[in-house]
């Protein structure tokens, strides 16, 4: 489903992605794990189109398609998500409105006709309860005076409503204590089916204990130094990321 | 791919779609302000002695005044010998009935989406469509007045209710009030007059729509309303102007009379042509509008979306005389490309328990420069008086300029007055977020500037609130609805 090539990406002249090499296919789940500043987020950021990103080298594959040649609204509509690191504020558009204009702009481009209201009410509704996201968070301004935690679930219920078929969640764990990481896990597993594929980024491997993952690979200085399994997040709890540096120059100094 | 700076830029710099202008025979005075020119006006428009010599007084007032300094603008250089201050069709007879408009005028006003055939306008909405300073025709006037509401043009006032236009004529604005009123008193071409009788509800919307079409004029109308005993009226205001290279300047007064328990809604969608992308040409809007509040327990409110004009320089306010009257001010002021705006509203509480709510919300795009000035003053016999005051800048891009300029005095230790800021800016992120969403950067703007504005567009009538929502768009980024 995608294919990450050989990726090199700068910003502001600094080169961050440097030959990030990736294949996820359908129904698998991927954990991207790392210490702080290694690209992780900035991996999501290309991957969705953020423009003060530049791509140098490199190629990405979406289901046949060049992603890298799409605005980031047609990735988004082509069905890729990213549930962000830090959510945006936008006072003023509601919830509720923002979330309809989202899901018939990406109808629209799959050529169905707009969710008529009622039918629009009842998804809300289906969705709300998954990951136990309140109504009244619905008609208030998007994000705005939302706790962390809120925020969060927020970019989980919209990832529910929008049915995207890669779903790519940046440290959606942080800033959530453990009732509310079970909820939005639980959430998360409940999405997860043969057809949709996930990439999960995250500091812990408390995480990946409810999402767990078929792969699990170390980001490090804009590389993927290791690749494993779900075993490898418990050896990184345990043990950092120090032993893997130090493999990493071993090798690089041969 | 493109870049969202492009598309903040290209909405920016959207051409003016009601440049067009239309090819009529128009009797058009000499340029040059002086006396003689007012005596011709006045004898064109058939007016009594009074008028003619409140026109004097205004004109005598307007020499002694200078050109105000306090502004957030450079004043440019108003030439106003070079002006002409008399335009009208040429066609022009007393009316009896649409039949008789020029259809060269008819489909001009089709053109601009305001049909003037009674059969295709709106339902509930009455239309004065005032051409070049000169009203062209008057819809549902029969039905009206039935009802024993007038809705005619001023000059049709002077001439058949002369002791209602004498008594109320420049006493809300005076001929001396500022510069501007003066050089209006003393050349004002026509306008509207409303007259609302005690106790009636006015069944529909009135409406006056405004077009400047010829060239090197002004416009100078006046509108007049008055809202008797009990009685309430809606009234809006709309307007465009062709395309041209030179600055037009556009100098109306607007008074509003709210008698006892009376009350009058004022709305205003103001799309005069902004000038170019370099701030060449457009309207200079330099207008005064005040309402007062002379009865207990009236209440006037202003409403305006403001988009269009090289300059918009205005306060419209409300002088809160009667005891428990209320007065509102809702404002939505849009600036790109090299437009300035300086505009608010001053609220003058003089009886008890008066209440004031003042909303307004400016948007700065491209190199426009948007100032909120506002006064809220409470005079010694304001007991309990109240107000409620918020003040949002939007900014778009990093070029603009956003400024506000409250000023509170209070002279009752009961009053309580409350003031809120914010500025927030259209953030590269918020585009983002929503372009991950599906959105393009079109809608999202749209969908962030009717977020902002929508506590002011509901103020509207709805049909206008789904007008002025789409001017909005269409001001701000293409054809977005
Ligand atoms: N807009 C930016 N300008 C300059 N440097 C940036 C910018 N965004 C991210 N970086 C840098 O890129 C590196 C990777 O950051 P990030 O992708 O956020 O890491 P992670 O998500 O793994 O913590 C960091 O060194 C960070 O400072
Ligand atoms: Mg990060």
């Amino acid at each position: 489903m995608l294919t990450i090539k050989n990726l090199h990406a700068e910003v502001e002249g600094k080169k961050i992605l440097k030959g990030i090499n990736l294949e996820i296919n359908k129904g698998e789940t991927h954990a991207i794990m790392g210490p702080n500043g290694s690209g992780k987020s900035s991996l999501a950021s290309v991957l969705a189109g953020r423009d003060n990103y530049t791509v140098t080298e490199g190629e990405v594959w979406f289901n046949g398609k060049n992603l890298l040649e799409l605005s980031p609204e047609d990735r988004a509509r082509e069905g890729v998500f990213l549930a962000f690191q830090y959510p945006v504020e936008i006072p003023g558009v509601s919830n509720l409105n923002f979330l309809k204009t989202a899901l018939n702009e990406i109808r629209t481009y799959k050529g169905l006709p707009p969710l008529e209201a009622k039918e629009f009410l009842k998804l809300t509704k289906e969705k709300q309860q998954l990951v136990d996201f309140h109504s009244n968070l619905m008609n208030r301004s998007l994000n705005e005076g939302f706790s962390g935690g809120e925020k969060k679930r927020n970019e989980i219920f919209q990832l529910a409503m929008l049915d995207p078929q890669l779903a790519i969640l940046d440290e959606t764990d942080s800033g959530l204590d453990i009732d509310a990481l079970r909820i939005v896990s639980n959430g998360v597993n409940k999405l997860r089916d043969a057809e949709k594929s996930f990439v999960v980024i995250t500091h812990y491997q408390r995480l990946l204990e409810y999402i767990i993952p078929d792969f699990v690979h170390v980001l490090y200085n804009g590389r993927i130094i290791k690749t494993g399994t779900k075993e490898l997040a418990l050896e990184l709890e345990e043990r950092g990321y120090d032993w893997l540096k130090e493999e990493l120059h071993l090798k690089e100094s041969v | 791919m493109i870049n969202s700076n492009e598309i903040i830029d290209d909405i920016a710099n959207k051409e003016y779609e009601f440049g067009f202008s239309t090819d009529i025979e128009m009797e058009i005075a000499p340029p040059g302000l002086n006396e003689d020119i007012i005596r011709f006006i006045s004898a064109k428009k058939n007016e009594p002695e009074w008028l003619l010599e409140w026109r004097l007084k205004g004109f005598a007032a307007f020499k002694k005044m200078e050109f105000p300094k306090w502004q957030h603008f450079k004043m440019p250089e108003l030439n106003l010998q070079a002006v002409s201050y008399y335009a009208a069709p040429r066609k022009k007879k007393q009316l009896n009935s649409l039949d008789e408009v020029d259809p060269e005028l008819l489909a001009t006003f089709e053109k601009l989406g305001i049909p003037l055939n009674e059969q295709k306008a709106l339902a509930g909405v009455a239309v004065d469509a005032v051409f070049d300073s000169v009203s062209v025709a008057t819809t549902f006037k029969t039905k009206l007045k039935e009802m024993g509401v007038i809705f005619c043009s001023f000059g049709e006032a002077v001439q058949e209710y002369p002791d209602l236009v004498k008594k109320y004529l420049g006493s809300v604005v005076p001929h001396t009030d500022n510069i501007f009123a003066a050089l209006n008193s003393a050349v004002f071409s026509d306008g509207s007059f409303v007259y609302i009788p005690k106790g009636v509800r006015c069944p529909m919307e009135l409406s006056t729509y405004f077009r400047i079409n010829a060239q090197n004029t002004g416009q100078f109308e006046r509108t007049l309303i008055i809202a008797d005993d009990n009685s309430y009226v809606s009234y809006l205001e709309g307007c465009t102007a062709p395309m041209r290279d030179e600055n037009q300047l556009h100098a109306a007064v607007v008074e509003l009379v709210a008698l006892e328990q009376a009350e009058i809604k004022y709305s205003t969608v103001q799309n005069w042509y902004p000038g170019d992308k370099d701030g060449k040409g457009g309207i200079y809007n330099f207008v005064t509008k005040r309402g007062i509040c002379k009865g207990a327990g009236s209440k006037i409110s202003w409403t305006q979306v403001e988009t269009g004009s090289a300059i918009t320089w205005k306060y419209p306010s409300v002088i809160l005389q009667g005891d428990y009257s209320e007065g509102e001010f809702y404002s939505v002021a849009v600036v790109r490309n090299r437009q300035i705006a300086d505009t608010g509203t001053k609220i003058h509480h003089i009886g008890k328990g008066t209440k004031s709510r003042i909303i307004s919300k400016g948007i700065s795009a491209g190199h426009g420069d948007n100032s909120y000035r506002g006064l809220v003053a409470v005079g010694p016999r304001a007991e309990n008086a109240r107000n409620f005051t918020q003040c949002d800048s939007l900014l778009i891009g990093n070029q603009c300029g956003s400024h506000t300029f409250p000023y509170i005095e209070s002279r009752n230790k009961t009053a309580m007055i409350e003031h809120e800021a914010t500025t927030s800016k259209i953030g590269e992120d918020q585009i983002f977020y929503l372009n991950q969403r599906g959105i393009d950067t079109e809608k999202a703007v749209a969908l962030i500037v009717n977020g902002y504005v929508k506590e002011v567009l509901n103020q509207l009538p709805m049909e206008f609130a789904v007008e002025a929502q789409k001017l909005l768009s269409i001001t701000l980024e293409g054809s977005v609805g």
